[in-house]
């Protein structure tokens, strides 16, 4: 297969250039945050460090790390490196829990990040005769205007849907007939799904590739939208944080996740320790951005746990690659397509008149996310009726679904029974293999 | 007139009925009658004993998530239809039972049949009053 590619030069470039460039820049986006962020020049006094110590990339790991608390008290400016009059658009996490995450852009901050987009789409083998639907949500959520600038900057026909309405999704899919995908890969599995009961084959519907991301998906939900819509799957991964989806992007290898490194540098650290670790190690994931104008974080920890590989691609492509995130050091959850944080959990018990000891069991049987929730019963709350503990499940399975949004199976457990390491309970147990 | 029904949480996994039973001998106290409730997640142990004072402090001692309360212990003839009849007055009087299991007594020949009831008091008169015999704790403490 022909390559495309967006930025040619960058996107191959070789590993001492690639490195040159990053300590340039590094630099350079230390000096800016120093000069302008108040709140990381603290951290960075704290930690002994000055502009002056990072002369290269070799030098990062003396950075301090940013971590989702420091953006929660740091909101909504404390990060902010630009006078607001330069600033041109925000976009938000969902913050259904108070711990939105606000991050602002320039237009170059924009123009970088749907360069990133772009190189996403290239690589899934977009070209400007491509038509370009674009079913992530737009607004807030990055994952809409982020592929749609990407698709404008590849020149395709750009279909700007957002998600939801899947019947008109479907008629202009067929109508306009689009090419490539973008949205979650739950919500692409459901409008293969539809399609198909519509009598629709794989051969009759016009994609040729999709841009999967935003949630966590299997390599065997990756082969069932493949084999239901008839297309190449191809993952995309971002946050808010950094700029939303592109950060990294699959090839035409499908083996992985090409980082956009000259505009994001990625590390691998012992999420307990903050260790660097050798390329090939598992740990978490730290984002620093080397351009970045408004929202620049130096050493953000990402909480996902993946692996780096800088072994040679197929596709010519020399960015390092990262595997698909293995699940998530910190406490977020997604379940169902769906955020979840155990403080969630934690309300509606509190506010049901139960004390905070909970444990959550997700797994995923058959491409579905289980959603398990144990609860420590008091002795005042037991009863010998079974009748009243399955009322009792129930109602609080209620208010927890009116909390999230989804239905999780509640289960009334003895008092000190949820499993406990080192006297703290294990608030969640995560079995799904995401690889 | 009540007698004392011992009420004990387990999860509903293979052998968790094994460690209940074996604290029970450990401090030397007899089963009268058991009964189970079960779900697919947990169940519900229902127990007369002969000593629940000292039943109670062992279990609890041992962490379980248990409940002492009061049913109805009702004597019946060890004839068919007459557990029916017991059921019967309690019906006509109105009164629902929640739960119902029976036990052998060794040497009579009667039947101990064990009622979850909401009002106990009231189940007892209108049984006594339909001739049957209650059990009390000390008819237990006998067996």
């Amino acid at each position: 297969m022909a390559q495309n590619y967006y930025q040619k030069e960058i996107e191959t470039m070789s590993r001492e250039e690639m490195r040159k460039l990053q300590s340039e820049k590094l630099v350079k986006q230390v000096k800016h945050v120093y000069e302008n962020v108040p709140y990381y020049r603290n951290l960075m006094e704290e930690k002994g460090v000055t502009p002056a110590d990072i002369q290269s990339i070799d030098d990062l790991h003396k950075l301090p790390f940013l971590s989702k608390a420091d953006l929660r008290d740091a909101y909504p400016y404390g990060l902010l490196a630009k006078p607001l009059a330069d600033c041109v658009r925000i976009q938000s996490t969902s913050g259904t829990t108070g711990r939105r995450v606000v991050a602002f852009y320039t237009q170059n901050d924009i123009n970088l990040w749907e360069d990133c987009c772009a190189r996403a789409i290239m690589a899934a083998g977009g070209t400007n005769e491509d038509v370009c639907q674009v079913a992530y949500g737009y607004g807030l959520f990055t994952g809409g205007p982020g592929l749609n600038g990407g698709s404008h900057k590849v020149g395709c026909l750009t279909l700007p849907m957002s998600s939801g309405n899947t019947e008109r999704q479907i008629q202009f899919m067929m109508d306009l007939n689009a090419t490539i995908l973008c949205c979650t890969p739950s919500y692409a599995a459901y409008i293969g799904e539809t399609l198909k009961e519509q009598g629709y084959t794989p051969d009759q519907i016009p994609l040729k590739a999709g841009i999967f991301g935003a949630e966590p998906w299997t390599e065997e939900m990756r082969r069932g939208i493949e084999a239901s819509l008839g297309i190449k799957a191809y993952d995309i991964y971002g946050l808010t944080e950094t700029t939303g989806p592109g950060v990294a992007f699959e090839c035409s290898e499908q083996t992985g996740m090409h980082v956009n490194e000259d505009h994001f540098f990625a590390e691998i650290i012992d999420p307990d320790t903050g260790e660097v670790l050798p390329e090939g190690s598992k740990g978490e994931l730290v984002f620093t951005s080397l351009d970045k104008e408004a929202f620049p974080l130096l050493r953000y920890r990402t909480r996902d746990i993946c692996v780096l590989s800088r072994e040679k691609c197929s596709c010519g492509r020399t960015l390092i690659k990262m595997a698909k995130p293995m699940g998530r050091t910190d406490d977020m959850l997604i379940i169902r397509g769906v955020n979840v944080f155990p403080s969630q959990i934690e309300t509606v018990l509190l506010n049901e008149g139960y004390q905070p000891n909970y444990q959550i069991v997700v797994d995923r049987v058959r491409n579905n996310d289980t959603f398990e929730v144990n609860v420590e019963m008091s002795p005042d709350q037991f009863t010998d009726k079974v009748s009243e503990i399955l009322t009792m499940e129930k109602s609080l399975a209620n208010a927890m679904k009116a909390m999230l949004g989804i239905n999780p199976a509640v289960h009334l457990v003895a008092p000190k029974t949820i499993a406990r390491s080192e006297g703290k309970a294990v608030r969640v147990i995560d079995k799904r293999k995401l690889i | 007139m009540a007698i004392k029904q011992l009420t004990i949480f387990v999860q509903n996994k293979r052998g968790t009925i094994v460690p209940v039973t074996k604290i029970l001998a450990d401090n030397e106290v007899n089963l009268r009658a058991l009964s189970i409730a079960e779900t697919n997640d947990f169940g519900i142990l229902r127990l007369i004993v002969n000593d629940e004072v000292t039943a109670e402090k062992a279990l609890r001692d041992a962490g379980y998530l248990l409940k002492v309360i009061d049913v109805v212990g009702v004597k019946i003839g060890d004839q068919p239809g007459k557990l029916s009849s017991a059921l019967e007055v309690l019906d006509n009087a109105d009164i629902n039972v929640e739960y119902l299991y029976a036990f052998m007594a060794r040497t009579e020949r009667h039947a101990y049949v064990v009622l979850r009831v909401e009002d106990n008091a009231a189940a007892e008169a209108v049984l006594t009053n339909a001739g049957f015999h209650m059990i009390t704790e000390a008819d237990i403490n006998k067996l």
